[in-house]
């Protein structure tokens, strides 16, 4: 049933239908509304059984959930930014041993400086961790995500990270069809653990590997991650089939079909992409989007499938390599490596800058023009910057850039973008 | 206001909130957001996302469509402003993207003249203002300096865009039984007044 409720909630009511039987989380924003409606729950009983387990830190929230995943528990847990280089280590942990967790993380920027608001650092700190990582584009697709994220970890033993924009999606109030119980349990048969440490069968899980197997191990995580590919858009068509909505998979086109300019992104921004690719179109451009929902692994095939026509592909994204530039920009050109086309990277929407349609027109209308430079930071303030890089050079002492800038720029509060 | 706004091409109909950290001005717009829902049209709404203080300036977002809503943008250009707070006015650029045609709304029981707004109100549309007092309002009704239902109920009387009813229900919802009365009341209260000005203006301009 079609419901007007916040993000948070939606994906709390989801994940309590896929019944998790241990959470452990520790709050961050912007996860906090997700796993206090779920500890809510548990607290009611009307998640049962289930225990929430509260915790000191974030790198016990991981711990926790390895250590439940691997008595056979079906396990959850949320994080965001800080959070989640906290728990790192656990993180990389849980998928060497192949738990199958599953974990939504609120994506926000990481410090410093120190910021709440949303951006894709944190998601690609983790990029390499050997987790499953899918984005969603609205509420609806982030609540439906964790259904699929449950089947597609349990099968391949793999643990899968939710990405839903921090704040944007998970704070938004909008219309959301939270997945039936019954349906949830129609697709999501009962975990049934490759491993499983049980005191009337003991095992070790967690061996020391040397040179002599540690290659193996890791090239049998890479496959598992490679069929991924293969059962992430199958498990996409039978959701599709239960629910009647087009939620997950690998990658969507949006007015593709004959455009010359496309652009590609992750996440909630791909909406407003959508709308500012509608006034292009509008205005006689030939552009089009599309949005990477499954971002490890990366769908090599897929993508350059999609940019197949295209001649100048943008991609736009939240985080950046510093030094180097975009990093869904690099998976972006290896796919299409073999095809004649410009590459261009924007990066946009850092710390919650706002990401507006205006400026998405002026990137499509540059990039069509071939008027846009090879990295571009949206909307940067560079007098901003030129004029702390003036301080810089002209005193030594130039103080912290951060406390510099602010004071510099003023009242930072009275920004409505 | 943009093109498509201006030639009537866009459905879309959006709300800021201005106010301060504890006055509900997110509840306001999730208020909103829900009964419109409830009138079968889309809806969506998101606060500023700032790190929320009691009393530090607040902002929140509400659009309304008969379309599904793509956008994840800051509303820009305001088909309606509230402004929770007036004490606000010196502070956040309040007015920043509000276009000639846009609906006011201010929470205060003097009028615009005696806030200094008189001359600035002069280039919108007579009809399109309405000074609220909704704190007034809401100590009356709640016992409580909370205004954004009532600012809502004043919402639907100078817009037409929600019936009070739904926001009425909307309120019974959030809040429960007695807070969620009194609240009904408050915007019911507001939803007079400004109906009271409507009719003002057009037997005004009938006689």
């Amino acid at each position: 049933m079609l419901r007007q409720i916040e993000g948070s909630r939606a994906v709390a009511e989801t994940v309590a239908r896929c019944r998790p039987e241990v959470v452990c989380a520790y709050p961050i924003s912007p996860q906090t509304h997700i796993i206090e409606a779920i500890g809510a729950m548990v607290k009611a009983g009307t998640l049962s059984p289930c225990e929430f387990i509260n915790v000191e830190s974030e790198f016990a929230a991981m711990s926790v959930s390895i250590g439940a995943s691997a008595t056979g528990a079906r396990s959850y847990t949320a994080t965001a930014s800080q959070g989640l280089l906290f728990m790192l280590e656990a993180v990389y942990n849980a998928a060497g041993l192949g738990l199958p967790i599953v974990m939504t993380l609120a994506n926000r920027a990481i410090g410093a400086p120190i910021n709440i608001w949303n951006d894709h650092s944190d998601a690609m700190a983790a990029r390499d961790a050997g987790w499953i990582q899918l984005f969603a584009e609205t509420n609806q697709e982030a609540a439906d995500l964790h259904v699929q994220a449950f089947r597609l970890a349990e099968e391949l033993s793999v643990p899968v990270m939710v990405c839903m924009d921090g704040f944007i999606l998970t704070h938004a109030v909008e219309g959301i069809d939270v997945p039936e119980q019954s349906d949830v349990d129609a697709f999501l048969p009962p975990y049934e653990p490759r491993q499983l440490l049980d005191p009337a069968n003991p095992i070790s899980i967690g061996a020391m590997v040397g040179p002599e197997a540690f290659t193996e191990v890791r090239y049998l995580s890479h496959l598992r991650q490679l069929d991924a590919l293969e059962l992430i858009p199958e498990l996409a068509s039978r959701f599709n089939q239960a629910f009647g909505r087009d939620s997950g998979g690998l990658v969507h086109s949006y007015r593709t079909q004959d455009a010359t300019t496309v652009v590609v992104a992750l996440g909630s921004v791909l909406g407003t992409i959508k709308d500012a690719v509608d006034r292009r179109r509008d205005a006689g451009e030939r552009v089009g989007v599309v949005g990477i929902t499954t971002f490890r692994p990366f769908p090599f095939d897929e993508v350059r499938r999609a940019l197949s026509g295209a001649t100048t592909v943008i991609v736009v994204e939240k985080a950046f390599s510093v030094g180097f530039g975009g990093v869904l920009s690099t998976d972006v050109a290896m796919a299409t490596h073999d095809q004649d086309l410009t590459l261009r990277t924007v990066i946009a929407g850092l710390g919650g800058r706002a990401i507006l349609r205006s400026s998405l027109e002026r990137v499509l209308e540059d990039g069509a023009r071939g008027r846009l430079e090879s990295v571009t930071f949206l909307d940067l303030d560079h007098d901003a910057v030129d004029r702390e890089r003036q301080r810089m050079a002209s005193q030594r002492r130039s103080g912290p850039t951060a406390e510099n800038i602010l004071g510099d720029l003023g009242a930072v509060a009275s920004r409505i973008g | 206001m943009d093109d498509a706004t201006a030639k009537g091409l866009d459905t879309m109909f959006q709300i800021r909130f201005h106010g301060r950290g504890g006055q509900g001005v997110v509840t306001a717009a999730e208020l909103l957001s829900m009964a419109a829902f409830a009138e079968g049209r889309f809806s969506q709404a998101f606060p500023s996302f700032g790190s929320e203080r009691t009393g530090a300036p607040v902002v929140s977002f509400c659009r309304i469509d008969d379309r599904p809503i793509r956008s994840r943008e800051p509303v820009i250009v305001p088909n309606a402003l509230i402004i929770q707070d007036v004490t606000l006015l010196h502070q956040v650029d309040l007015f920043a993207g509000f276009p000639a045609e846009g609906y006011l709304l201010i929470n205060t029981s003097k009028g615009f003249e005696e806030l200094g707004l008189e001359q600035f109100v002069r280039q919108f549309h007579p009809r399109r203002l309405l000074a609220c007092p909704a704190t007034e309002l809401a100590l009356e009704h709640l016992g409580r300096p909370l205004p954004n239902a009532a600012l809502l109920g004043g919402f639907a009387a100078l817009t037409g865009q929600v019936t009070i009813d739904s926001i009425q229900a909307a309120i019974r919802e959030r809040f429960g039984p007695a807070a969620g009365e009194r609240n009904a009341a408050a915007a019911g209260a507001a939803y007079e007044l400004g109906m009271a000005q409507a009719k003002e203006f057009s037997d005004a301009a009938t006689n």
